[in-house]
C-alpha cells in the first residue's frame, strides 16, 4: 500500500450490450511514474481508467494497488488513494459554488468542515483558481472548469491521479497551463489522451491501446517513431515532429 | 439560443441569484422554510370565497422578493408559466357555483367567480413566495435546511439530483434541437422522428446521469451530500420567524383590510 504500485492483471470487460471494451489488459505502474495511455476512439482507455478507480467491475482479471485488490470491499481505501479527473468537467461539478465543490471530496473522507475548507483553498491555489472560489461552477469557461475539477480531486490528497483526456476542448493557453501543472505533480499519473505532444511533455512512458488490449509499451520517443503502429491505432506523430 | 436553452438558463438563474449576498440569502434556510410553511398554512386555511382578507398576505412574497433582490420580471415569467394549472383547477367553479353573493353593499356576484378569484390569488401568493425563497436560498442550501429540519437524507439528496438532472436532460435536449436545425430540420418533427429523438435524448441523458453519479462516487459520495457551508442560526433568524408568524396570526385573527380602512378614514364607520 505504502508504495502505491498500481497493477492491472488481465483485465477484461464487455458492456451489457455485448461490446467488448477490454480484452486482457495487463501492465504495472511504479510509484511516481507518469504514464500515458493512447489509442483511437473506442480503444478502451476510459473503460480502463474507470476500472482502475473501482467504478466498474471487471468481468475477468483484477486491479491491485500495492497489495490491495480493488473490489467493492476496498472502496474506502481506493477513494483515498486514487483521484479520477473525468473527461467532461461538467459531469464532475455538482455543488453550487466552486469552493463547496472542491471541499466535497475531503468532507466525504470524513475531515472536519474547517479542514475541508482549508484543503479546498490549498487545492484551488495549486491550480491557480483561488479567485473563482465563490462562483457557481456552471458559468466558468472550459479551462476554468477543468482546473476546478482537478482541484476537487487533488484536495482529497490522492497518491495516484487518473486523467481522462485532460486537454480535450481546451484552448492553447489553458492546455499549456494544465501541462505545467501535471509536470509539477509528484503523484503517480496515468493520463488517457490523444494529445501526443502532451505525452512528450508530461509522460516518461506510453501504453498504446487497440481493441481493448495493450499493443505497445515503451518510452514516448521510441513508440511515436513506429509509424505503422500509430497509423493502425488512428494516431499521428506529435505535431512538433511534423513539418 | 433555442427556446429550451433560454428556459433552462432562466431556471438556472434561481441558483445564480441565490449565490449573491442579499438580506434574504444571509438568513438561515431553516428560518425561511419554517416561515414559508406557516405562510402556506395561513393562506390555505381561509374559507374558499375569501379574497379581500387574503390581500395582507401579499406583503410576505413582496418582502421576500425585495430582501432577496429577486427580479420581478423573473418571478412574473415563472408565475405565468405555472398559471395555466391554477386556471385549470379553478375554471369549473363559476360554472358549478352560481349562487349570488354580496361583495359589498349592493354589488352581488356569482359565488363561483369569487372562489375562482380566490384560487388564483392563493396560487399567486404561494407560488411567488416559494419562488422567491428558492431564488433567495438556492436549491443546495434549501435541501441542507430541509435535512436539518428532519427530512430524510434520501429525499433531500434525490431532490438535488432531480434539480441537477433537469439541467442535464434539458441541456441534451437543447443540443439535439440545435443539431437538428443545423442539418435543416424545420418546423415540428413528425411522430416517427419525434419518437427517435426522444429515445435518443433519454439514452444520452441516462449516460450523462451515470457519469455524474460515478464522478460523485469517485469523490466518496455515500448518499449524503455534505457541504462546508454549515447552517448557523442567528438572532436575525429568530426575529424573521417570530415577526412573520405574528403577522400571519394577526392577519388571520382580525380582518386587517377593515382595520386599515378604519384607520385611514379616521376611525369612522
Ligand atoms: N456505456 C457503454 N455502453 C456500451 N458500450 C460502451 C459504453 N461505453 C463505451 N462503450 C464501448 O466500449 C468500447 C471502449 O470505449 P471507451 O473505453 O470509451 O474507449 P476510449 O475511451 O478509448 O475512446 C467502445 O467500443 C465503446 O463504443
Ligand atoms: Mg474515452
Amino acid at each position: 500500500m505504502s508504495d502505491h504500485l498500481v497493477e492491472a492483471i488481465g483485465l477484461s470487460y464487455a458492456y451489457p450490450d455485448g461490446t467488448t471494451a477490454l480484452d486482457g489488459a495487463s501492465f504495472r505502474v511504479a510509484p511516481g511514474e507518469s504514464v500515458a495511455i493512447v489509442g483511437g476512439n473506442g480503444a478502451g482507455k476510459s473503460t480502463l481508467l474507470l476500472m482502475m478507480a473501482g467504478l466498474l467491475e471487471a468481468n475477468a482479471g483484477e486491479v491491485r494497488i500495492g497489495d490491495v485488490s480493488v473490489t467493492p470491499g476496498s472502496r474506502d481505501l481506493v477513494r483515498r488513494t486514487i483521484g479520477f479527473v473525468f473527461q467532461d468537467a461538467d459531469d464532475q461539478l455538482f455543488m453550487p459554488t466552486v469552493q463547496e465543490d472542491v471541499a466535497f471530496g475531503p468532507l466525504n473522507l470524513g475531515v472536519s468542515a474547517e479542514e475541508a475548507a482549508s484543503l479546498a483553498a490549498t487545492a484551488l491555489d495549486v491550480v491557480g483558481a483561488s479567485h473563482l472560489a465563490d462562483r457557481p461552477p456552471y458559468h466558468l469557461s472550459g479551462g476554468e472548469k477543468r482546473a476546478v475539477a482537478l482541484a476537487g480531486v487533488i484536495a482529497m490528497g490522492p497518491n495516484v491521479l487518473l486523467l481522462d483526456e485532460p486537454t480535450a476542448g481546451l484552448d492553447p493557453a489553458a492546455r499549456r497551463r494544465l501541462i505545467k501543472l501535471l509536470q509539477a505533480f509528484e503523484h503517480t499519473r496515468i493520463v488517457a489522451t490523444h494529445d501526443l505532444d502532451l505525452v512528450l511533455d508530461v509522460c516518461t512512458r506510453v501504453l498504446v491501446m487497440e481493441g481493448g488490449r495493450i499493443v505497445a509499451d515503451g518510452a514516448p520517443d521510441a513508440v511515436f517513431r513506429d509509424e505503422p503502429l500509430l497509423a493502425r491505432c488512428h494516431l499521428e506523430a506529435p505535431l512538433r515532429w511534423q513539418g | 439560443m433555442s427556446r429550451l436553452e433560454s428556459a433552462l438558463a432562466d431556471l438556472r438563474l434561481a441558483d445564480t441569484l441565490a449565490s449573491r449576498d442579499t438580506a434574504l440569502s444571509r438568513l438561515d434556510p431553516r428560518a425561511k422554510i419554517v416561515t414559508t410553511i406557516a405562510f402556506l398554512f395561513a393562506v390555505v386555511s381561509y374559507e374558499r370565497h375569501t379574497v379581500v382578507a387574503l390581500l395582507p398576505f401579499l406583503l410576505y412574497p413582496v418582502a421576500l422578493a425585495s430582501m432577496g433582490e429577486v427580479p420581478w420580471r423573473w418571478l412574473a415569467r415563472k408565475l405565468a408559466l405555472a398559471a395555466p394549472f391554477a386556471v385549470l383547477m379553478g375554471i369549473a367553479n363559476p360554472v358549478l357555483d352560481r349562487t349570488p353573493m354580496e361583495v359589498s353593499q349592493g354589488v352581488t356576484m356569482a359565488g363561483g367567480w369569487i372562489s375562482f378569484g380566490s384560487i388564483l390569488l392563493r396560487f399567486a401568493l404561494t407560488v411567488t413566495a416559494a419562488l422567491a425563497v428558492v431564488a433567495g436560498t438556492g436549491m443546495h442550501a434549501l435541501c441542507a435546511g430541509l435535512a436539518a429540519l428532519g427530512t430524510p437524507r434520501v429525499f433531500t439528496a434525490q431532490l438535488l439530483f432531480l434539480w441537477r438532472y433537469t439541467f442535464v436532460l434539458g441541456g441534451e435536449g437543447a443540443r439535439m434541437a440545435t443539431a437538428r436545425e443545423a442539418r435543416g430540420g424545420r418546423g415540428s418533427p413528425t411522430l416517427a422522428v419525434y419518437g427517435s429523438l426522444a429515445g435518443h435524448l433519454l439514452l444520452r441523458a441516462f449516460e450523462r446521469a451515470e457519469r455524474i453519479y460515478r464522478a460523485m462516487l469517485a469523490r466518496g459520495f455515500d448518499g449524503e451530500i455534505r457541504s462546508v457551508r454549515t447552517l448557523r442560526w442567528s438572532p436575525r433568524d429568530t426575529v424573521f420567524v417570530a415577526g412573520w408568524v405574528a403577522f400571519f396570526i394577526a392577519a388571520r385573527a382580525v380582518y386587517l383590510p377593515l382595520v386599515l380602512g378604519r384607520l385611514l378614514t379616521g376611525f369612522g364607520g
